[in-house]
């Protein structure tokens, strides 16, 4: 669970972090998405990708061990998933603070540690000095002592990963921490979760809406669509060959002339050429 | 009772009375649970389900009183049955304003029922609608001392999870922490708290200890240790003067500490609307 900062290849069965095998995801009556095959090694950025509905956070769940797979298997170092795996760090979609709230940002992250911990022992010096060094993992030192109610959506990005971070994990999930961001919000909070990915080799899920802005970090995607989910290299996976392939009616993707994308065909568009 | 506030002769003279003594012990007892327990009622959202345990509690006393029992033992019943409902219901159900009211106001005409076959004094109702402090027996005091230590000591130990649970529900659900164990934990010692606070302030006022102090003092530090000490100082700053006040004057005690606590809230807010200028408008979301 340390971060052992290798950088040589570790090859075989030990390098897949995640895995999925013919994995199918839903509720009893329901099956949302089938037939999902991936495998993530340490120190990936995977984005996942797809309508809304399409079952993206269900995927997470799945992760989480918040929900059980209708069929197929999927696995964290090995093992099922369970819930409260301290190897998972977690920001929800739609995270939001109540602006009433006149706490400090520091203490949440320091919770983020310690909040598990029965009994009394607030002042513990050594979460506070872990709380201090996510914050500065990400940037946001001075954002300490600022109420959480009061934060931007981009500043409060940053605290919810730094939350994430203080204990350290290996795989951080991310559900549409973009979706209030503006662009430049939106850059600055990629480059973030990139750096985090490549100094701590922990392997990051981001769900996004637009591929577009992902594209310069990404190792993997992760298509969800139409109950189908298609994985691999950005390259591979977002080509007409390969999701017309998958879903069986025509579909385009076009690229314009800076490498952005836009997938025609499923439902809506995914990316923006503009 | 052995307070080092002022050696005024005064104080010297109001202690002399054994009633008197019972409602310094009681008050500060209650004022300590109250300004705890209320910090996490504040941050939670949860005023109103407060609220409501105190008017279950009243139906309860109501009964109590009307089969010859202590009105405590009601209080207790009663709020604690709430307690267990709600947190039943789960989290979210702490913030159902309507289903609780409906609740709420039916508990109050079981109340009033019970009240009205009571063929005694009409001011068994009054004092636990309005409070009853000066009334306060020795066995009383105990009891509370018994309640004031189970809950700082039940408050203790979930003291982080509590506060992660009440700040950050998702994270805290997804790290695998038992949101429904804590729940029904907070809920039962806010009924405690409450059925103890209600000797105090009444069924009526309960907010006065429950809710104010910790409203002001979530404005003066941004620190939850921080603000629950303070809160806890106003709640008790309130009741002793509340009583100091209470004993010289004709007016009763509640009314006293509903004003200090409402007067020190509306300063707070005033001064912090003064000193801040307003918030520069920030440049994009």
């Amino acid at each position: 669970m340390n971060i052992t900062g290798s950088r040589t290849v570790e090859v075989g069965v030990q390098s897949n972090l995640i895995t999925a095998e013919n994995l199918t995801a839903g509720y009893r009556d329901k099956t949302v998405w089938q037939g999902a095959n991936f495998a993530f090694g340490r120190g990936e950025f995977v984005a996942i990708i797809g309508p809304n509905g399409a079952g993206k956070t269900t995927l997470f769940r799945l992760l989480l061990g918040l929900q059980q797979p209708i069929s197929g298997t999927i696995k964290i170092f090995g093992e099922q998933p369970k819930r409260g795996n301290p190897q998972i760090g977690y920001v929800p979609q739609r995270h939001i603070i109540d602006s009433e709230t006149n706490i400090e940002s520091l203490e949440l992250v320091r919770l983020g540690l310690s909040g598990k911990k029965w009994g009394f022992n607030p002042f513990s010096r050594k979460d506070r000095d872990a709380a201090w060094a996510a914050l500065e993992s990400v940037g946001a030192v001075e954002l300490a002592h600022r109420p959480l109610g009061v934060l931007s959506g981009g500043e409060l990005q940053r605290i919810f990963l730094a939350e994430a971070l203080v204990s350290n994990p290996d795989i951080l999930l991310l559900d549409e921490p973009l979706s209030n961001l503006d662009l430049r919000r939106e850059t600055d909070l990629l480059h973030l979760v990139n750096d985090v990915v490549r100094t701590r080799g922990v392997t990051a899920l981001l769900i996004a809406h637009n591929i577009n802005p992902l594209l310069p970090h990404l190792d993997e995607v992760v298509y969800i669509a139409n109950g189908r989910v298609a994985t691999g290299k950005p390259s591979q996976v977002l080509t007409s060959e390969s999701l017309t392939a998958l879903y069986g009616v025509q579909v385009e993707v076009l690229r314009d002339p800076h490498g952005n994308v836009a997938i025609i065909g499923v439902e809506e568009h995914h990316g923006a050429i503009q | 009772m052995t307070f080092s506030v002022n050696p005024l002769t005064d104080l010297q003279q109001m202690l002399h009375y054994q009633f008197m003594v019972n409602a310094f012990e009681a008050g500060t007892l209650v004022a300590i649970v109250a300004g705890i327990t209320g910090y996490f009622v504040v941050l939670r959202r949860s005023a109103f389900t407060a609220h409501a345990f105190s008017e279950i509690g009243f139906a309860g006393a109501a009964a109590a009183v009307l089969v010859n029992v202590a009105p405590i033992a009601g209080l207790l019943g009663g709020s604690i049955t709430g307690g267990l409902a709600i947190a039943a219901l789960g989290r979210r159900a702490t913030n159902r304003d309507t289903q609780i009211g409906i609740v709420l106001a039916f508990s109050l005409g079981m109340g009033l029922l019970f009240i009205s076959l009571y063929t005694g004094y009409a001011t068994e109702a009054y004092s636990i609608l309005f409070g009853e402090i000066l009334g306060v027996s020795r066995d009383q005091v105990l009891l509370t001392v018994g309640a004031c230590v189970a809950i700082l000591a039940g408050i203790g130990l979930v003291y982080r999870p509590l506060l992660f649970a009440s700040l950050d529900e998702d994270v805290a659900e997804a790290k695998g922490m038992p949101m429904l164990f804590l729940g029904t934990f907070f809920m039962l010692i806010v009924a405690v708290a409450v059925s103890f606070a209600v000797q105090v302030t009444g069924v009526l006022l309960i907010f006065s200890l429950m809710v104010t102090p910790a409203a002001t003092a979530q404005y003066l530090s941004r620190r939850p240790q921080t603000a629950i000490i303070i809160s806890t100082g106003i709640a008790l700053m309130a009741t002793w003067v509340g009583l100091f006040v209470a004993f010289y004057t004709p007016y009763p005690v509640s009314f006293f500490i509903t004003a200090i606590v409402f007067g020190l809230y509306l300063a707070v807010r005033l001064t912090r609307l003064a000193i801040r200028p307003k918030k520069l408008p920030v440049a994009s979301l």
